[in-house]
């Protein structure tokens, strides 16, 4: 693709995008509007595991908390709570007051403060512990899916706080604008569109700037950069907080668009598809990432419904495939020159590994 | 943003959905959605479900449609997941124009969808047991409330004399909360609790807990667990040799598949509470028995919430009759007025609280892995869906 | 029952539960030490040897179909195995997270055939009548104190499988040249070792040892195509715990964490002993980042 070209597709995307409301119907653009949300956490991943050779399989722990620190405060809105309300859930958990720590919840920028910072600064500190101790690769992916079983298993018992298995649903109104109508359903599309299109940019900032140089440097070898003077713990630690914060965006805005946060999408299973949309989409190009989350998304609401069984064959050789494949997914298809690296690559890790031998 | 005109754009899409919604087609089909999960965790109990919801629109269209008009089914996969179950749901109801849905199992997938009926002003027939504290004008809940089948289960093991009671669930709303209920009424009844555990869903290791119940000698366990638990739990207790026939446990969510799947030599001799099992008498069960095996096979079982989802279509016809037209409020409104009809279930209705009003069974799980029903509520038991011992001043009450 | 026997049952319960995490984490370790790969399809060979089981017992009823199914799920499991390594992991061995993406991927479609082969619902593995004792205790500190034979014939294989995979390693030819692949495999390979050929073999070992696992789970839990899934996260947590490919080292992690749920759950519920499992083993890293046994070896990456 030459370079006009290139410019004249993503300004035919973006026009599309702005203007989706008035192309494609509701249903439509409501899952539309979902699987963007899912996109900016799908450029965290791309940013962690394609950038830093970081893969975590626990992404929907910090969607999760992105998505229950704004339903936290959904479901407060419109109580009274000087009156002692709670919501339902609580009610018949047998809890008899709104727990403490609800309670700054029902304040609207304190929630969406917690949207960014509750998961970006725990993913974070929990990639820090595990990091200092020089941990990573296959441990970290392992430990990170141990954290999305934990999480989701603890998001169901503590029924009373969280609301269980049932998560958190039936909200109407924020800042008093009822939420539920087709028209509201519009506006949270753009907005979810402008998040997209902002972390696009700023991610192509960020991977262009000497950040992102120290950060592919500390993908390609570790050691190296240690041996060079530098530190490679901060620039992992601090990757793995913004993709937590982009997760927990994402999670706010399907949110959003769903009317319902449930621990059915932070365990493992969720977690670990959230990869194979990159994967697909290509793990080190940024609009791969939409793309493939956009793509595997429309046909898993298309195919899983006529042939259930056949979606489960399908995303099982999905990973197989791309990884096996096509690792640069199928934006790499559109990149040639980049492909070409990337032989040369696979051709020295291949000798690298005859040697082994 | 002029936030008048967001509220009056908002109130003018809701008056043309409302009046799109509720038009039959003129072509002489009607549409209905009928939405389980046919993927993930859940389809294993629900296509069963879909099955039989789906026999009974094949019959009420086999003997003449309903109002002159074929049923249309419009299937759509809710994939164990709440937040596709709304996704669906709203599709179903938007894109496809459904009159009515049948569907549901999980209360996560219920919740979830429930803003969505009461957006469309359209209705949700709901066919599973549940734990109450719930209701919705746009919900029909056939499934038994928690005095229907919980409480009924403390009934007859006080009657039987069980004085000590353990409670074992897996960790999630309707062990916990069904829990909450027994365990009120275990303290009112001058019972006593000889414990409380939970697993989390899909937990398999019980040593822990087997130890715990040889350690406060219940006279019964209460078992909410949910799914393959159960398999880990009857086997680790057969392993410590506290056999069913030893100690007696009463099972909520064990019916004829899980029976059938997990072994009646495991299970044998325990204990279920359901409003239906396969071996109930009458011409209308043996019909519908029959010609679910005619279609899906002779060694094919029926479960209560099968029958309820069967139920549920028959219900939703004969309001239909009665209302004169499919638009969905009048049907809800028709439907709590019948008289109770005649179902595999024996003669039900819904109450005006919309949920039904049934028998409780208990039944004793025999060798050939059917049950033998050993207790039989004195007659039928209407719907409560907050416990007033637990939640005393709640009630649901829904204007028709 | 006295408080010291109910706390002995409960440490004979973490050793029990330990002896299900070796067998079942024991093939993930191997293979993890050789080629610092994980198979997550790992717990699909638990749920394959599970399946053998049940068919085994469909031929051989009666009382010694067990451990007729115990060799038959090996050997079902280990062909499966090598056949994995064969067509799929060998050729990503040089990217290990790619590895581990792929073999996701086979434990969907192994999980979806098993689903479409025997159905959602599960098939019906019942323990034998001779396991179906409790050797119990009723006199003494200890009166009270029940120990299933089912647990105790678990503790005995797995024994007796760390016993003859200890012999394997340590006395054998084969095993010299596991060691030799194991510490440096450029040099194993120099000195004519054929690593590839090892490889195969020591996966195959590890996928065996996993089917056989799946017959001991069926005496204790459902056959159901998802099974694997339910113990596949501890025994990832066990291989972090011990360590490269340490058969020492795996049989400590699988009893500290045995332990560890066994006794914390006298004190909190189940789901919150999950959580803290987990604190505690990301604070155990903080002590020591290679596990329990450390192996030396010459990598500097890894």
């Amino acid at each position: 693709m030459t370079f006009q070209k290139k410019y004249i597709f993503a300004a035919a995307a973006i026009l599309f995008g702005a203007l989706a409301p008035f192309i494609i119907n509701p249903y439509e653009l409501s899952l539309l509007g979902r699987f963007l949300a899912l996109s900016i956490l799908a450029m965290g991943i791309m940013l962690t595991w394609g950038e830093a050779g970081i893969l975590s399989l626990g992404q929907g722990v910090f969607f999760g908390l992105g998505g229950y620190a704004l339903a936290m405060h959904l479901k407060l809105e419109g109580l009274n709570l000087a009156n002692g309300d709670m919501p339902d859930f609580m009610v018949w958990s047998g809890v008899s007051a709104l727990p403490g720590f609800w309670y700054p919840f029902a304040n609207p920028y304190f929630s969406l403060a917690c949207v960014v910072i509750v998961p970006g600064a725990f993913a974070a500190a929990f990639s820090w512990l595990v990091f200092r101790r020089r941990v990573g690769g296959v441990y970290f992916a392992l430990i990170t899916q141990a954290l999305a079983l934990a999480f989701s298993t603890l998001l169901i018992s503590q029924q009373a706080y969280t609301g269980g298995f049932n998560g958190l649903t039936d909200y109407s109104t924020m800042f008093g604008i009822d939420i539920t109508t087709e028209y509201a359903a519009r506006y949270i599309y753009w907005i979810t569109f402008l998040f997209v299109v902002a972390v696009y940019f700023f991610l192509r900032w960020l991977l262009a700037s000497r950040y992102g140089v120290m950060l592919r440097a500390t993908r390609d070898g570790e050691n190296r950069v240690r041996f060079l003077g530098h530190d490679p713990v901060p620039y992992k630690v601090v990757a793995f907080g913004i993709a937590g914060a982009l997760a927990g965006i994402g999670g706010a805005l399907f949110t959003l668009h769903a009317g319902v946060v449930s621990p059915a999408l932070v365990g493992v299973v969720p977690s670990i598809e959230m990869v194979v949309w990159v994967a697909v989409g290509g793990r080190n190009i940024l609009w791969g990432a939409i793309a493939g989350t956009l793509l595997v998304n429309f046909a898993k609401d298309q195919i899983s419904s006529a042939f259930p069984s056949l979606w489960l064959y399908g995303l099982g050789a999905l990973f197989i495939l791309a990884v096996s494949f096509l690792p640069a997914g199928i934006a790499g298809l559109f990149r040639p020159g980049s492909g070409e690296e990337r032989v040369m690559r696979r051709i020295l890790s291949r000798r690298k590994l005859s040697t082994a031998e | 943003m002029a936030m008048k005109k967001f509220g009056t754009a908002a109130a003018l899409l809701a008056a043309t959905m409302l009046s799109s919604v509720t038009v039959a087609h003129a072509d002489g089909t009607v549409k209905v959605g009928v939405l389980q999960s046919l993927s993930g965790t859940m389809a294993i109990s629900e296509v069963p479900l879909e099955d039989a919801e789906l026999l009974a629109i094949d019959q009420i269209n086999a003997s003449g449609g309903l109002l002159g008009k074929q049923i249309v089914p419009v299937e759509e996969d809710g994939a164990s997941d709440p937040s596709t179950f709304a996704q669906k749901a709203t599709k179903l109801i938007e894109e496809d124009g459904v009159v009515t849905v049948f569907g549901g199992w999980t209360s996560s997938s219920r919740k979830a969808m429930l803003p969505v009926f009461q957006r469309f002003h359209n209705l949700l027939w709901y066919p599973v047991q549940f734990e109450g504290n719930e209701c919705s004008p746009n919900i029909m809940y056939s499934g038994a409330q928690p005095n229907q089948q919980a409480l009924p289960a403390l009934t007859w093991a006080e009657q039987k004399g069980y004085k000590s009671y353990f409670l074992l669930g897996s960790d999630y709303v309707y062990p916990r909360t069904a829990n909450l209920i027994l365990k009120k009424h275990i303290a009112h009844d001058g019972m006593t609790l000889a414990g409380e555990e939970y697993v989390p869903l899909g937990g398999t290791d019980f040593s822990s807990i087997i130890a715990e119940i040889q350690q406060s000698k219940p006279d019964i366990i209460i078992n909410t667990l949910n799914g393959d638990s159960n398999v880990s739990f009857f086997k680790q207790m057969a392993a410590a040799g506290m056999t069913p026939d030893k100690l007696p446990v009463m099972s909520f969510s064990i019916a004829e598949p899980e029976a059938k799947a997990m072994g009646p030599s495991l299970l044998a001799g325990s204990f279920t509470s359901w409003n239906y099992f396969e071996s109930l008498p009458g011409p209308t069960n043996a019909a519908f028995v029959a010609a679910y095996k005619a279609k899906f096979g002779a060694d094919s079982v029926v479960d209560d919430p099968m029958v309820h989802g069967y139920a549920d279509v028959y219900v939703w016809a004969a309001a239909v009759k009665k209302a004169g037209t499919f638009a969905p409020l009048k049907v809800r409104d028709a439907a709590v007025e019948l008289a109770a009809q005649d179902t595999p279930l024996g003669g039900v209705g819904f109450a005006a609280n919309q949920s039904m009003y049934q028998t409780g069974y208990i039944g004793e799980l025999q060798p050939d892995g059917q049950f033998k029903i050993v207790w039989t509520s004195p007659g039928l038991i209407q719907p409560v869906p907050y416990d007033p011992l637990t939640f005393p001043g709640k009630v649901c009450k829904i204007p028709h | 029952m006295h408080e010291s026997a109910f706390l002995l049952g409960q440490v004979f319960n973490g050793f029990s539960v330990a002896s299900l995490f070796i067998l079942a984490a024991l093939g993930l370790a191997l293979s993890f030490g050789l080629m610092r790969v994980i198979n997550m399809a790992h717990g699909e060979m638990l749920m394959l040897g599970g399946y053998l089981a049940y068919m085994t017992l469909q031929i051989v009823p009666g009382p010694l179909g067990i451990l007729v199914a115990m060799p038959v799920a090996f050997v079902g499991a280990g062909i499966v195995g090598g056949f994995l390594e064969f067509a799929v992991i060998h050729r990503l061995s040089a990217r290990p997270l790619d590895t581990l993406l792929a073999t996701w991927g086979v434990s969907l479609v192994l999980q979806q055939a098993a689903r479409n082969m025997f159905g959602a619902i599960g098939v019906e593995v019942t323990a034998p009548t001779w396991l179906n004792h409790t050797v119990s205790i009723h006199s003494g500190f200890l009166s009270g104190l029940d120990l299933p034979d089912t647990r105790i014939f678990i503790l005995i294989v797995a024994a007796i499988v760390l016993g003859l995979i200890a012999a394997l390693l340590n006395k054998t030819r084969l095993g010299l040249y596991v060691r030799a692949v194991n510490q440096d495999r450029p040099t194993a390979a120099a000195m004519g070792v054929n690593a590839r050929l090892i490889d195969l073999a020591v996966f195959a070992l590890g996928t065996g040892v996993a089917g056989l696992a799946g017959v001991i789970l069926a005496l204790l839990g459902p056959v159901t195509p998802t099974v694997g899934q339910s113990y596949i996260v501890p025994a990832f947590l066990v291989v972090i715990l011990g360590g490269l490919g340490s058969l020492v080292g795996t049989t400590i992690a699988s009893l500290i964490i045995g332990l560890f749920t066994a006794l914390i759950e006298i004190f909190v519920d189940v789901s919150v002993a999950q959580v803290l499992l987990l604190v505690f083993v990301i604070l155990f890293i903080q002590i020591r980042p290679q596990g329990v046994i450390t192996v030396r070896t010459r990598a500097l990456e890894g």
